[in-house]
């Protein structure tokens, strides 16, 4: 296998574990936002209920991209931490936070149960904004001088990366509330999919404002996509499945359609600015042959990482979320 | 100037959250062995006291693995966070043995671990105890990784420098090399004895308490053997170490050995309080010639002090002199008790030596402490160098980062591990406290959330 094959294929390895991860911890972020808008105690143990299976599994795939960063691109893995360290701080500190109030809101009196609460969906709430904002950073462009990070520590807090960072909080709501609409309990139906149904919308018209930002901020993408026609029919497809996801979501039933098209919807946004980068890692800083670790390296990874650890993972991921049946509740109340 | 403080507190940051991630991670590799063995001995014998002991065991092990995962994910960002220049100087070999380690974690959970910790009523014996065996086969596959990653810092071998950065040509080398092969078994071992001494502990303190007698003898009849066996090996592995400092990192020895001089024949500073800028060893206690006989076996070969190398490639050498000294120190400690209980043991009078559980109990922190001062005599040993001899740890930093960045995250670490840990320690303390009961495995729990295992007994 030649060189540029290997890095190909860790590309597209980091492509798919990104969008697995985006979809998979995008709905249990997104429940966990929701769960700041239930009313009564009942309702929040409920929404824990239906994504406890789950949540840490879907954590895992963000460990699983820093660490093809680090192992097959690691000068990427370099800029970017350093990019973002205060928002890898807030979002470490998001997970933490998440994964203790999992844990410890069930044993807690009542006071020490609202501050879990607080704690659950605020963290929630801080990892997806960091996670939009860190791309809307990196479309706005990274200062990169002599392969490192030349800028500030708030370069992600200015007014585009923090509407990219709202985005992606309504877009993972969309993917909680359709979760919830597919596989959550039945006294929540009716609001999820009022839920679902506004986040869609609000996702949409951010989306395309920032597409439209965007666009202005790097020329050089419109110059991309013209050359890459084919994104247009995606992003034409993006179109209609984010209409037909807010209008699936206008009748209360039950089934998986809706989180179906808010999953697919993601799939081609991804596409689209993949189009508009490519081939570029780092818009307008780093390409991805230059950000790939030498031959020897992706070589030696490739053999027990890609060839064997990965599909394991992946059938892995498929068998939980069959055998053990993620989001039906009844699987997580005989636990407690 | 500036650097200079980005570079300190780092180095502290670095140092706060990798000490207490190695705690769980220690404490999980020797349990799982632990774990492996009491099942095995259950599925031949069939007594149910060691079906009780694993239980209890499995309980305190599913809280410690979940507490190292959330650690170990904070450490798994570092290297980008606060060394970026050591990413991409070194990532290309850093980046696979790290990522070798997070696979094999992965795939761990990804498989046994789950039949371990909730499948027992699911799957026939035979394949109970395989998986309980392949769960710390993982662990010590983990531990394997990240310890060929801190071996080639140590000592670096098998790249060539490219434009400045590291290129690995030789993985075998790299994974398999001297170093690697004697650190890694220093390390399994010292898990190993960590977990025997705490199941030393537990059981004494059960007996003084007069309860679970029976799943207390047990376990000390095992434990008590293990250590007793492990130890002597582990001070043997432990010269070995000591040999590879000395022949890959001479400026390190002289810093454990407090050596500000060259010496021929060279004396070895038992004890002191080794004075750096004047060069003196106060209030020392020394024995001649012994320090040679050490190094080489020979009672007067010479030996370098630190003056024979320039000042600015010299290591502190508070940290490792006592460091070093603390280990040892922890190593006898194990040793007299595992000994001694050994005896007893033979003896017949384990279970009503009062004296003796006393002692045990309050050697529980030994090996912890032995691990954790080993670390901090191999890691500071190592300064001022990230990448022995070719990569300096002030190169290695962040370059963007500002000391208030820093000097912020370091702060919020600290304040977020003492609340997250006040809380697992207290769950791991209530279990260890209440001891062996008839634990009811929940039905459709996720291997994904190793602590919901623990939550379901602990009511
Ligand atoms: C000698 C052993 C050892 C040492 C020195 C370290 N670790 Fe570790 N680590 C483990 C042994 C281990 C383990 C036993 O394999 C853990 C404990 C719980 C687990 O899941 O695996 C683990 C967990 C663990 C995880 C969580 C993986 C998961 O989700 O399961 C990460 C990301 C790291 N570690 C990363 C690191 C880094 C970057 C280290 C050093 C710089 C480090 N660890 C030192
Ligand atoms: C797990 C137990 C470990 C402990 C307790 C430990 C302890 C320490 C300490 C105390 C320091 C600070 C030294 C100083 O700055 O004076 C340090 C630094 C460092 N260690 Fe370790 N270490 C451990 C394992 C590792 C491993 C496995 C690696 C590599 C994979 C590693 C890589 C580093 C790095 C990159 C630094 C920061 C740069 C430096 O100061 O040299 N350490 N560690
Ligand atoms: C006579 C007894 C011992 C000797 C001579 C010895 C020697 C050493 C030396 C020289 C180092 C530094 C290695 C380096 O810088 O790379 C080291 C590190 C270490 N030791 Fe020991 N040791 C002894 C006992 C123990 C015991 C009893 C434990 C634990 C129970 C232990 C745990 C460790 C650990 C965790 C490290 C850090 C990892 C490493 O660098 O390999 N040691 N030891």
């Amino acid at each position: 296998m030649s060189y540029d094959t290997l890095i190909l294929l860790w590309v597209a390895a980091l492509g798919f574990v990104i969008l697995v991860y985006g979809l998979l911890d995008g709905f249990d972020l997104g429940v966990g936002m929701l769960f700041g808008l239930a009313e009564d105690e009942e309702d929040r143990d409920a929404l824990t209920a239906t994504i406890a299976p789950s949540w840490d599994g879907n954590e895992t795939w963000l460990l699983l991209i820093g660490t093809i960063l680090f192992g097959a691109f690691s000068q990427i893995y370099a800029v970017l931490l350093s990019a973002f360290y205060i928002p890898i701080l807030l979002m470490l500190f998001g997970l933490i936070f998440r994964g203790v109030a999992f844990e410890f809101r069930g044993h807690a009196g009542p006071g020490a149960r609202a501050l879990w609460n607080v704690g659950f969906w605020v963290g929630s709430g801080v990892v997806s904004f960091v996670q939009g904002a860190a791309v809307g950073t990196m479309i706005a462009g990274i200062p990169v001088v002599d392969r490192h990070f030349a800028g500030n520590s708030f370069i992600w807090l200015k007014p585009f990366p923090v509407l990219c960072g709202v985005g992606l909080m309504f877009g993972y709501a969309v993917l909680g509330a359709c979760f919830l609409v597919a596989r959550g309990p039945d006294e929540l139906l009716a609001r999820a999919v009022t839920w679902g149904r506004r986040a869609a919308i609000a996702m949409g018209v951010i989306v395309l404002v920032n597409a439209i930002l965007a666009l202005q901020l790097r020329p050089e993408a419109w110059q991309n996509l013209l050359a890459r026609p084919w994104a247009f029919e995606v992003a034409a497809v993006w179109v209609v499945l984010v209409v037909g996801l807010v209008v699936s979501l206008t009748r209360a039933s039950r089934g998986g359609a809706p989180f179906l098209l808010a999953a697919l919807s993601f799939v081609c946004a991804f596409l689209v600015l993949a189009a508009a980068f490519w081939p570029y890692m780092i818009p307008g800083a780093v390409t991805i042959a230059e950000a790939a670790s030498p031959e020897s390296s992706l070589r030696f990874l490739f053999w027990g990482g890609g060839l064997f650890a990965l599909p394991i993972i992946i059938l892995y991921t498929i068998v939980v979320y069959r055998v053990f049946k993620v989001g039906s509740v009844a699987a997580y109340e005989s636990e407690s | 100037m500036e650097r200079f403080d980005v570079t300190l507190l780092s180095r502290i940051q670095f140092a706060f959250v990798i000490s207490f991630h190695i705690i769980f991670p220690s404490f999980t590799i020797g349990l799982a062995a632990w774990l492996a063995t009491i099942e095995a001995v259950h599925y031949a014998t069939g007594n149910s006291v060691y079906r009780r002991v694993f239980d209890f065991w499995l309980r305190v092990f599913s809280i410690a693995f979940g507490m190292g995962v959330v650690t170990g994910i904070v450490m798994a960002f570092q290297f980008g966070t606060n060394w970026s220049s050591l990413a991409d100087k070194a990532g290309a070999i850093q980046g696979p043995l790290l990522g070798y380690e997070t696979f094999t974690a992965f795939l761990l959970e990804a498989t046994f671990l789950g039949v371990v910790l909730f499948a027992r009523d699911r799957v026939p014996p035979w394949f109970y105890l395989l998986s309980c065996i392949l769960v710390s086969v993982g662990t010590l596959f983990s531990s394997f990784w990240i310890l060929a990653n801190n071996s080639w810092m140590q000592v670096p071998v098998g790249h060539t420098m490219v434009d400045g950065r590291f290129v690995p040509d030789d993985w075998m080398k790299i994974t398999l090399g001297e170093v690697q092969l004697t650190r890694w078994p220093h390390m399994v071992l010292a898990c190993f004895l960590t977990t025997g001494m705490s199941v030393i502990a537990t059981a004494s303190w059960w007996l003084l308490r007069g309860r679970h007698v029976a799943e207390a003898m047990v376990s000390l009849h095992w434990a008590l053997g293990l250590v007793a066996v492990l130890i002597p090996i582990q001070l043997f592995v432990g010269h070995l170490t000591g040999v590879i400092v000395h022949d890959h990192q001479p400026e390190k020895f002289a810093a454990i050995e407090a050596r500000f001089h060259t010496q021929k024949p060279a004396s070895e500073v038992l004890l002191s309080w080794p004075d750096a800028p004047t060069g003196k060893n106060l209030f020392a206690i020394e024995v001649p010639k012994l320090g040679s006989f050490i190094a080489n076996g020979n009672w007067d070969a010479r030996e370098r002090g630190l003056d024979a190398f320039p000042p600015n490639d010299r290591p502190p050498v508070l940290i490792p002199f006592f460091g070093f000294r603390l280990m040892v120190a922890m190593g006898l400690v194990l040793l007299a008790v595992s000994w001694t209980g050994v005896v007893l043991m033979w003896r017949h009078v384990l279970e009503h030596a009062r004296w003796f559980q006393w002692i045990a109990l309050i050697s529980f922190p030994a090996g912890f402490v032995a691990v954790l001062s080993g670390w901090f005599t191999a890691e500071v040993g190592r300064q001022p160098w990230v990448v022995y001899g070719v990569l300096r740890t002030s190169d290695a930093v962040t370059p963007s980062l500002g000391t208030w960045d820093v000097a912020f995250s370091l702060a919020a670490y600290v304040l977020v591990y003492l609340v997250i840990y006040s809380f697992g320690l207290y769950y791991i303390f209530r279990l260890l406290r209440d001891g062996p009961r008839d634990f009811a495995t929940p039905r459709n729990g996720s291997p994904n959330r190793p602590m919901s295992l623990a939550a379901a007994a602990g009511e």
